[in-house]
């Protein structure tokens, strides 16, 4: 009896070593170390249409000047079909895009960063990115090639934001207690937010190029861990009805699990009006949003809030 | 080209005169069809009406444009695709009828007393043709064919139909050859003819100029128009971009995407684009869509690009129409 009782104990005492071990060495205790409160989602909302009224016509000319978004688009070799989709697309709206490779691509113009892994491409760019334009955008939209992305909504959405606050906003996801933006659905950082990490990058205790000794960390998540020693927090950004209005889903796969889930109300139920973006969408997809956002529409309908605005000289698809 | 709106608007002061009181029970949005529906999905379906959307110019086209819809499908396809043609852009026409072989009274379908498969299509059409004529010739002015997998921007349709007088024998959709010398409409894009087109051609089978002289509905139909003298018109916009396609928008969007060898590249009367310049902004149709309606439903009606700048447009545009904005 004693001796069964002892060898228990020792496999208790063992085993909790052994977790102790583990959970020192993996990343669980970056996520423990913050003790802060913020178990619940951060939600942040679309502006709505008194908002909109409230802001007189001058200020709003101010602030449509003033919205400089620079679009941080990280590729590989390997999406090259979806990069030039990209390219021919919906980047064309940024105030400015730029192609971060992980090596030097012969049909495209891109910046080299000179390493696959994505965490340290996502760090290189950021840092090139507020290294070279901290003066000239405020606000740093990061986006994976797979990922369409209409800018007009994204400045909407960011109307009565203060880019001097810091802003992390996208399709959120909770990992036990670390709530991070989805590099999936796009990452939105203000520029106060990237002031903020770019002087955490050389911190390698708060943001260390490897995160998590055991098993690798997505670079999503790290982005967030670094964040948040900053005191910069995810947020979820929603429209009036609560709808994401960062995807990390395409549209028809939205459309196909609107049909068995709610199949009397499938456009109804799908996807917010002021999507910003969606996700795993092939090149050919990109085209076809294009045309379906921007051109394709039912004459007679028109939209009070929509954009009115003239493609540019060449342009075919805008 | 974009402009969602103003051209629109430009277009509403040069176009249509008087204005018609706001009908609601009309309101295309409204998505009113049979009496029979029951009234809680009514309710549903009125609930998502955009409230940041203005119908007046829809709604008055509604009313001036009349549209006989009628889509042609068989049993086995109801649930898999008439079912959303129902759920999508079938509520937008005036009216609206489901052919198939058989009746359904549930879904609701008429029943044409044929068999099914290609060989009939042709005998389903002349059929539903001779109906539509006996039954609702004085509720509409246009008869739209298509298919069940055919998507249909039907306020489109009207803008096109409202520059013509219905009672011309006319008809419209993507013309295709050779074989018929004024060129025919190809099926699955859908067709429309005048309420004087249908006429006539129910008129043909009564004297027999016309018979079932094939099995291949869009051409056998497109020869008896050259028969009886209904004339086929250009359904191409301002711009000469076509407005009826036989195929999904992905399919002409992309270059390259139709291989050359395709029978495609031989059958269009005008000379096929691909590219973006394949598509009018303003389509009316596209076919082969399924399940793919909900998203052009979707892109069409809902997702759009915001304007920041709004009411500084609105008054930009009274002083000058070229209002530039978005990105060099």
């Amino acid at each position: 009896m004693l001796s069964e009782s002892s060898s228990f104990l020792k496999g208790v005492m063992l085993g909790s070593i052994f977790y102790a071990l583990i959970t020192t060495l993996g990343h669980i205790r970056i996520g423990h170390r913050n003790r802060t409160h913020h178990h619940e989602h951060h939600h942040l909302q679309a502006p709505n249409k008194e908002d909109i009224s409230k802001i007189s016509a001058a200020e709003r000319m101010e602030l449509s000047k003033s919205f400089r978004v620079y679009c941080i688009v990280l590729v590989k070799p390997k999406d090259v079909s979806l990069w030039a989709a990209v390219k021919e697309t919906w980047t064309k709206h940024c105030d400015k895009a730029e192609f971060f490779s992980s090596e030097n691509v012969k049909v495209f113009e891109s910046i080299n960063v000179d390493t696959d892994d994505m965490w340290l491409m996502m760090r290189k760019a950021y840092k090139y990115a507020f290294d070279k334009y901290k003066e000239q955008y405020n606000w740093f939209f990061l986006a994976r090639p797979s990922t369409f992305a209409v800018i007009e909504n994204l400045k909407y959405f960011l109307l009565k934001k203060d880019p001097s606050q810091p802003f992390y906003l996208g399709h959120t996801v909770k990992s036990g207690d670390l709530e991070y933006v989805s590099v999936d659905g796009g990452i939105v950082l203000s520029i106060e937010s990237m002031k903020r990490l770019n002087s955490l990058l050389s911190v390698p205790e708060k943001c260390p190029e490897q995160g998590g000794m055991i098993w690798k960390i997505s670079e999503d998540k790290q982005l967030a861990v670094c964040l948040k020693y900053a005191g910069v927090f995810a947020e979820n950004a929603e429209d009036a009805d609560r709808k994401d209005v960062f995807n990390t889903k395409s549209v028809g796969l939205f459309i196909k699990e609107a049909m068995s889930n709610h199949p009397n109300q499938v456009v109804e139920g799908c996807c917010s009006n002021m999507a910003v973006t969606f996700n795993g969408l092939t090149p050919n997809q990109m085209h076809v949003m294009m045309y379906g956002v921007y051109r394709l529409r039912a004459f007679g309908h028109v939209f009070n809030d929509a954009l009115v605005f003239l493609p540019p000289n060449g342009s075919d698809n805008d | 080209m974009a402009s969602k709106s103003w051209l629109n608007f430009l277009t509403f002061l040069c176009g249509s005169g008087d204005t018609q009181p706001n009908l609601h029970h009309n309101d295309p949005h409204a998505r009113h069809l049979d009496d029979n529906e029951p009234s809680h999905l009514k309710e549903q379906v009125n609930f998502n009406a955009d409230s940041n959307e203005n119908m007046d110019i829809a709604e008055n086209l509604y009313q001036k444009v009349k549209i006989l819809c009628w889509v042609m499908t068989s049993s086995q396809n109801l649930e898999k695709k008439a079912k959303h043609v129902k759920a999508t852009w079938a509520q937008y026409c005036n009216k609206v009828l489901f052919m198939s072989s058989e009746e359904n009274q549930d879904f609701p379908t008429m029943g044409l007393k044929t068999k099914e498969g290609r060989e009939q299509l042709y005998w389903k059409t002349i059929k539903t043709f001779q109906y539509v004529h006996d039954h609702y010739l004085e509720d509409a002015d246009w008869f739209l064919k298509a298919d069940d997998d055919t998507y249909v921007i039907v306020d489109n349709l009207r803008r096109l139909l409202s520059r013509y007088n219905p009672e011309q024998p006319i008809y419209f959709g993507r013309r295709s050859k050779p074989y018929v010398k004024q060129s025919y409409m190809n099926g699955g894009a859908g067709y429309v003819l005048s309420k004087e087109a249908l006429r006539r051609f129910i008129d043909a089978f009564k004297t027999e100029k016309c018979t079932h002289s094939s099995s291949i509905e869009d051409l056998a139909l497109g020869r008896c128009m050259e028969i009886i003298n209904v004339e086929v018109r250009d359904s191409r916009d301002t711009t000469g971009k076509e407005t009826f396609h036989p195929f999904v928008p992905e399919h002409h969007l992309i270059k390259g995407y139709l291989p050359k060898t395709f029978w495609y590249w031989n059958y269009n009367y005008y000379p096929p684009v691909e590219g973006p310049g394949c598509c009018s902004d303003i389509a009316v149709s596209f076919h082969y869509v399924n399940p793919t309606m909900y998203e052009l439903e979707y892109l069409i009606y809902h997702l759009r690009p915001y304007d920041i700048l709004k009411e500084i447009n609105q008054a930009n545009k009274n002083e000058d129409t070229k209002v530039k904005l978005g990105n060099p």
